[in-house]
Order: structure tokens, then sequence, then C-alpha cells
């Protein structure tokens, strides 16, 4: 819509005199002088005004139309997982929302590498990495044996490989057990901790994840939220 | 002659074809809704109470063999204002079906197939497809008839092959028929149903719990049905201060034209 | 063209810096602020500007239907619902697209019947009416294609109905027929293909002729209620002196009549999104059953008075041609309106009464075929269509006769406008 002016626009006709204020007497439409422009400035203001409101309420469902449908919520809703069989030391794969996750039962051994990673890390204490509350600590874990992570190297998206035996050739001597991302070499330490001087910024997301039972693990929902 | 004055004379002279037009369109949707009629349902979607009930008696009675494929459960229960405690406990039989899935009928359908001859229809948009009131008179014409498999035939779907799945609430009817002459050769005119065995229900309360249920299924043939009409309201009042902004501005410039 | 207007001065700004570039300026002048309307409009003519805002909306919405639409014949039915139920506000997009459709034919109808009435259609404006008849032929297009895609079981059995009229074409029929399904019965081969014409090339060919349309109007200018031609009437400066410019004038005007529009338009959308069968129909709700028809079937209402013509003609010599041949000539007789109408007026305002009655003889035949359309071809309906059918083509083709022996009344040389502040 296009809002009329009274004065003279861009492409609005100029008068003939070069006034604007009448065309002539014998031409079908003038600009006579009882005409009150300040209404009609206000009417104007007052239709475009509402008219602009009108489609920025119009956009709103169209944009809102994009935001996750009922059944992508229904296909993203929390997964539990069985770890009664889940072996010490062992790593379990599971997809939410599109994406891996991995829960590893961590033995003390592994647990234990965790201190002796450390001085390697870029943020040990998780300071600028995304995590729950509950996972905010060395183990990054609300319970230490199980590591609950998502499977994304916080760089460009790839899935890290399960590098866990300390020491691995593929990596490096001196590895204390991990993951190490194939595309652009990032580790992260079995705590999902990320390395010095690689090129992911920050330690690997923990997904909000809650213990329904001692076997059983729900992924995608925390304690308060199942 | 004031502004309003003058804004209803023009609406009155914009109005005359448009009435023109709804009345085309109601004589014409008159002459659309064809075939036989049915009295009218008479449920009320906007009846919170009567929807929780008839969701009740849809898990209950219905969807042992009809499925709901496009209805969510936690939809349902956010629009019917049902607890997660409850829905889960009252509503979902199955303990493997989650909140958000699509109500599914226990019956496979090729066991339905096999029983039945054909499965049973899913039921998201029966209210849609047949109306209310074919749904309510439906669930009321059930009445013995020994020639049929189930021992029931149906006044308003003859030779339905669904059982007559709310005999112990309804009790069981037969129907009386008298013959006429026809141009044709006989034919048989329903005269009346008598209640030879009552059920669990009086008449009255099978009457409520087939509206009930009817309602139900209007909700879910639509579930922002009430959404929708709730936020017309607001729209076309929007709309008629636009109009009304445009009207005053359309009248101002044309003060020009003489 | 834009006039040579002394008094004009180069756009400023980065209006101007445009302007220096593309010639923006002198278009917005050539189709607004120097387009010279008749002053004399009245209500009919709004149909046009509200004809574009509804192509407009079809094509938002649609866009946005195609972002959850699946073409297929496993998944369309579902991927509708799916819109219903699962996206946010899909419901709404798709009730403004379903509405949409009916209503583009509802102005398009009225706007078509403006011309009727005030010769619109005649020299020196033949060509903008053909046009005009080539954008209804695709819209018709466009809406039966769109009209499969929810693979309802209407949209099958209609589909399948409308396709095999080609049928009756003697030698190839079976093989066109064939070949426009792209399978032996309407399948999901028919769906995909319908898809992409509905979705990419019939709104890209309507909106090409839509621009043609509006191209050839300001060619010619437009007409009015009182079929004068308000060029031969001009200033000093060649303007014409019973012409306001399109700009203020007439978009504040269109703009009130949008609001109006929109009233309505979403109080249907809004309240009763199925008019009550009219728009959206109950058996729809059915997913596409080859296996069963329902039990009366009739095209959507904008289709229905072509419909009945086809049905009120019987087989005869062993085809059923004529029927079809019929339905496709009372739409071919619309094109050729320009030269059956020999009356020397233009609008019904000077015509005579012999005129007039024929013009509202038209009106209830379309009616009244409309209605016969939609009615199963029972009882008093197949007699009513033939009248009804015969009606209709006499008004075209007794044109020729009636428009030349009619009385007419002398016609001013200047529009009558009637000033509502004095």
């Amino acid at each position: 819509m296009l809002a009329p002016n009274p004065a003279p626009g861009p492409w609005q006709r100029r008068g003939a005199d070069g006034t604007g204020s009448g065309f002539g007497t014998e031409q079908g439409w003038t600009m006579s002088d009882e005409v009150d422009l300040g209404r009609r400035q206000l009417l104007t203001n007052a239709t475009a005004l509402t008219g602009a409101v009108g489609v920025a309420f119009v956009a709103t469902p169209f944009l809102a139309s994009w935001k996750p449908s009922a059944r992508a919520k229904a296909l993203g809703a929390p997964v539990e997982i069985d770890i009664a069989k889940l072996e010490p030391g062992a790593m379990l794969k599971v997809e939410w929302r599109g994406k891996p996750v991995w829960v590893v039962r961590r033995t003390p051994e592994m647990l234990a590498s965790l201190k002796t990673s450390t001085p390697l890390l870029a943020d040990p204490e998780s300071e600028a990495s995304d995590q729950p509350a509950y996972a905010k600590n060395p183990a990054r874990a609300s319970n230490a044996e199980y590591l609950v992570v998502l499977g994304v190297c916080t760089h460009l998206g790839c899935s890290p490989a399960a590098k866990f035996t300390p020491g691995d050739v593929t990596v490096s001597a001196d590895w204390p057990g991990g993951f190490y991302c194939p595309c652009h070499g990032s580790k992260f330490d079995l705590a999902g901790r990320v390395f010095k001087g690689v090129p992911a910024p920050t330690n690997l997301k923990i997904p909000p994840y809650s213990f329904p039972s001692p076997t059983r693990i729900v992924v995608g929902a925390d304690a308060q939220s199942a | 002659m004031s502004a309003f004055a003058r804004l209803s004379a023009v609406l009155g002279r914009a109005a005359a074809p448009a009435v023109l037009a709804l009345g085309l369109a109601a004589s014409v949707t008159a002459v659309a809704g064809e075939g036989e009629s049915f009295p009218a349902a008479g449920n009320d979607v906007r009846n919170n109470a009567s929807l929780q009930r008839g969701a009740r008696n849809f898990m209950n009675y219905c969807s042992g063999c009809h499925s709901a494929q496009y209805v969510r459960y936690n939809r349902v229960a956010a629009d019917l204002h049902i607890s997660d405690d409850v829905l889960r406990s009252n509503l979902i039989f199955n303990p493997d079906t989650k909140s958000a899935d699509v109500i599914r009928s226990s019956l496979p359908t090729e066991d339905a197939k096999r029983w039945f001859g054909n499965a049973p229809p899913d039921l998201s948009l029966i209210a849609r497809s047949r109306g209310t009131a074919y749904i309510s008179a439906f669930l009321k014409s059930f009445y013995v008839d020994p020639s049929r498999p189930t021992g029931v035939n149906n006044l308003v779907l003859k030779g339905t092959a669904m059982p007559h799945v709310l005999a112990s609430l309804q009790g069981v009817q037969t129907a009386e028929f008298t013959t006429e002459k026809g141009q044709m050769g006989d034919v048989e005119k329903f005269e009346k149903f008598v209640l030879t065995t009552p059920g669990s229900m009086t008449p009255a309360q099978y009457d409520e719990f087939v509206r009930d249920t009817v309602n139900f299924l209007d909700y879910i043939g639509e579930p922002a049905q009430v959404r929708r009409q709730d936020l017309g309201v607001w729209v076309i009042l929007f709309l008629l201060v636009f109009a009304g902004f445009a009207y005053g501005m359309k009248k101002e410039y044309w003060k020009d034209v003489t | 063209m834009a006039s040579n207007d002394s008094s004009t001065t180069q756009p400023k700004g980065l209006y101007g810096w445009i302007c220096a570039r593309f010639p923006l300026d002198s278009m917005m002048r050539e189709h607004l602020t120097e387009y010279y309307a008749p002053k004399n409009f009245n209500f009919w003519y709004f149909f046009g500007a509200l004809a574009i805002f509804v192509l407009a909306i079809q094509i938002v919405t649609g866009i946005f239907l195609t972002m959850n639409y699946k073409p297929s014949a496993t998944e369309a039915f579902a991927s509708v619902e799916y819109i219903m139920r699962d996206v946010e506000w899909g419901w709404l997009i798709r009730y403004l697209h379903s509405t949409g459709a009916s209503a583009f034919f509802i102005v398009v109808y009225l706007h078509m019947f403006r011309a009727l009435m005030y010769g619109s259609y005649r020299a020196p404006r033949e060509l903008l009416w053909v046009v005009g008849m080539v954008i209804y032929l695709a819209l018709m297009a466009e809406a039966f294609m769109g009209y499969l895609l929810p693979w309802g079981n209407m949209s099958y059995w209609g589909a399948q109905v409308i396709v095999n009229l080609f049928s009756t074409i003697p030698y190839v029929g079976d093989s066109l027929v064939e070949w426009i399904r792209g399978d032996y019965f309407i399948s999901d081969i028919t769906l995909n293909r319908f898809f992409a014409l509905h979705v990419i090339a019939l709104p890209l060919i309507l909106v090409f002729l839509v621009i043609a349309h509006i191209l050839a109007l300001h060619e010619v200018g437009s007409n009015n209620p009182d079929g004068i031609e308000i060029k031969k009437t001009k200033d000093a400066q060649g303007r014409p002196l019973d012409g306001i410019p399109f700009h203020p004038y007439y978009t504040v005007k269109d703009t009130f009549g949008l609001g109006m529009f929109l009233i309505v338009f979403c109080g249907i959308v809004f309240f009763a999104p199925t008019l009550n069968g009219l728009f959206l129909e109950a058996p729809n709700f059915d997913p596409a059953n080859p296996m069963q028809t329902p039990p009366h079937i009739a095209p959507v209402w904008y289709f229905t008075p072509f419909y009945a013509m086809l049905r009120a003609v019987p087989s005869m010599f062993g085809t059923q041609i004529w029927g079809v041949l019929v339905m496709f000539a009372a739409i071919a007789l619309l094109f050729f309106l320009p030269w059956l109408d020999k009356s020397p007026v233009n609008s019904i305002r000077y015509k005579g009464p012999l005129t007039k009655f024929m013009l509202a003889v038209f009106a209830v035949s379309f009616v009244v075929l409309a209605v016969c359309g939609m009615k199963p071809p029972q009882g008093i309906y197949p007699t009513l269509a033939r009248i009804f059918t015969v009606t209709y083509f006499l008004f075209f083709l007794l044109m020729p006769w009636y428009s030349r022996i009619d009385s007419t009344k002398s016609v001013p040389s200047r529009v009558t406008y009637h000033d509502h502040e004095h």
C-alpha cells in the first residue's frame, strides 16, 4: 500500500502551476482551499499505521509456521535408554534429535585419567562450555560413572571417534584416552573436555538427562522436567 | 450529516450486493447439503467437561478398534486441560505409548480385515466427512437383525460391519417396520425403535453419552476450531478499525474531486 | 507515457539515485500518479484490484503450504492434516489458501460481469478482454490442478471425471487421457505433475498475463460506467477532464475496498472455512479411494455452471462429445464478445430494454446453471439445466441481432458524477 502524501512526494504529481494548490477550474479534481490538509494527513497516517500493524500481525503466523512442528517435537521427545547391559569401559550410541548421544560407563582408571589430562585442557572447569548445572564438574556428569555427552564436535559438527586406549598411536604417544575428531584433529578427554591448541573452542555439549531408575537413562529431559 | 451517518450510508450501499451474494450462498448451500437429514447432534465444542467425558468414552469404547492417526494425545490433553497424570493413567492404555504419540488402535489392520471384512475407519476426520448429526444418529440406530453376522443392523448405515459395542450401555432395541405399496413393489418403512432389553444407562443418559462422544469427534476433526473462532472476532474488529480509517482517508482525498 | 511536465524536477536522494539507473519514476508516473482513470468508477470497479490482491494471497500462502505438503499419493492427504494440526498456524495458512481459491473466482466473476454491463470488452479494449479471458482459462486450470492436491476422495473423483472429458475426442481421446495422467488411472504420477503445474508453471503464466492485462489497460485507458472515452475531452496539458490520477484517488479508494473485502474474506476464513460444503466439500475429508466414488460428486461451485451444461446434453450418434463441445463453447463464446456486440453504445446505462433483458437472462442462467451443477441430475434439475443452457447461448448467439436493433439513449459527452458533498 502506498501511503499518499498531500505534499508532492517523489513520484507524486506536481501542480501544473508548480504550487500544488490547484489545477484549474475545468479540471475534475482541484485542491480547494477548504480542504483540511491536517485531517487528511492524520487519516492517511492512521490508515498506514493500522495497515502496518496488520501486516505485522499477518507475518507472525507465517514466521511461526517455521518453528518445530508438533511432529518434530514428538520425534525430538526424550529418549529412554536401558543401560543394564552396558559393560564398564564400553560406550553406547543413541540418536536424539538427529544427533548421536554417547553413554560411556567409565571405569575407575578412566575416571583417574581425567586428573592427568587436566593440565592439557582448554576449559577444565567447563566455564565457557554448554552443559546442565548438574554436569558442571570435572567428570561432567551427575553420576561420575556414566558420561552422557552429545557426540558432535564443537568445531564444525563432525562426530569424533572414541579413542579410549591411553597412548593410542593414531592420536599421540601421551594420549590419556578420550575422543578424537577425524575432520580437523580436535581432541577431547573422557569427560568430553577439549584440549588446548585444537580447532574446537569448547567442551562437548552435555544434553539434559536423568536417571528414572539405576539402569535407565532418559536423554532430553532433566529430572525435574521429566 | 455526521461522519458516522455517512459511513453507515456507504456501508449500506456496499452491503446491498454483499447481502445479495450471501443470500445466494445460503440458498446454494441449502442445495449443496444433500441426502438424508438427521437431527442435529446438539454438541458444543466449547463445553470442556463434555469434551473430557467424550475423550474418556472414545478411549474406552472406540480406540480399541478405531485409530485417530492425526491426533496426538498430548494435544488433546493440552486443549482439554487434562493433566499429564490423568492422561497417562486414564486415557493411554499402552505403557509403550508416549504422550506425544498419535492415537493408534489396538487392533492390527490385517486382523480387522479378517474379522469385519474391512478395517474400521480412522476417526480423525469422521465428523468433518460425515457430519456430527450423522454420527449421532448412527450411534443410536443399531437394532437386532439375526440375519447379520454381528446380530445387529443399523438404520443409518445398512449392513454395517460394526457390532453394537455400546449395547451394554444403550440396551438392545428392535426396529419396527411397516410395509407400504410403492411404485416398484412393497417398500419397508421404518416406524420406531423398541427397547427390548434395557442397558446400564437410561435413554437420556445414553443420549448424553453419544452427545459427549460426538463432541469429542467434532473437536478432533478440527482441533483448532475454537481458537480459530476466538481469533476471528479480534481480526474482524481490527479490520473494522482499518476500514474505518481507510474510509475517512478516501473521503478526505475525494473532496478534491468535483 | 510520462508527460513532459515543465515543473518536473529530478528526484533526489536514494530515490533519485535509483531513478538515474532504473525507470522507477517514469513507471510510477505512467501507472500511478499520471495514469488518469475516470472519476465515476462505482462499486463494480473494486474487483480488478481485489483480484490482484487475492493472487498475492494465493502466492504467499501457497509458498508456505508447499513447505509442508508432500506431492505423493501415499503422503499427500496426511501432509494436509499435518499442516492442519501439527504445523503451527498451519490451519490458518491452509484456510487462507482454500478460501482464497473461491474468493479469486468470486472477484473475477464480478470483474467480468462489470465488463459485460459497461461494455468494457468493446473497441478499443478487445485485446484487454482477450488477455483477461486467457487469465480466466489459466485460473481454471490452476484451480482444477490445485483441487487434486489434498488427495481427498472428491479431489480424486473430480480429477477422474474432468480428465475423462478428453476421452470423448474421437480417435485420440483415450491416448490423450493416458498422456495427461501418465498412467492408466489418476495416480501418484498424475498428482506429481499436477503439483508441478500448480505451484510453478501456471502461477508464472498467471503473473505474466496479469502484467500484460494491466499494460493493455493502461495503453487504451479504463472504461467507466458511462462507457464514455474520457480521452476525447482533454485540457490544455492533454489531461482528460474527467480523469483523476490513479494515485492517490483510486489507491485510497481501493484501500477502503480492500478493508471491506477482508472483512468478508476473514469472516469466512475464521467462522465458516468450509462454507457449509461449498468451499471445502465434506467428502474431501476422506482420503482418495479409487475403489469408491462419493455418493454425489460435483465440482467446486465455480465450475458448476459449465458442469451443468456438460450434463444437460445427452449422448447422440454413439458419442458423448456433444456435451463436452457445448461446455467448451460456453467458455469460447466469451472470447468473441467484442465482435458479437453491434450496439452503437458501450454501457448498459444507454442501451435499450431488450439488451438489459438479455443481460439479466444471462446472469440468471449462469446462477441457475451453477445451482443445477451442484445438484444430483434428478427431478427438475436436468430440465432446468437444459432450458438455461439454451438461454445462456442465446445471450451470445442473438447478440449481433438484438444489440443492433435495440433502442438506445443518447450518451452524454461527459461522465455522470455525483459529488456527494453537495
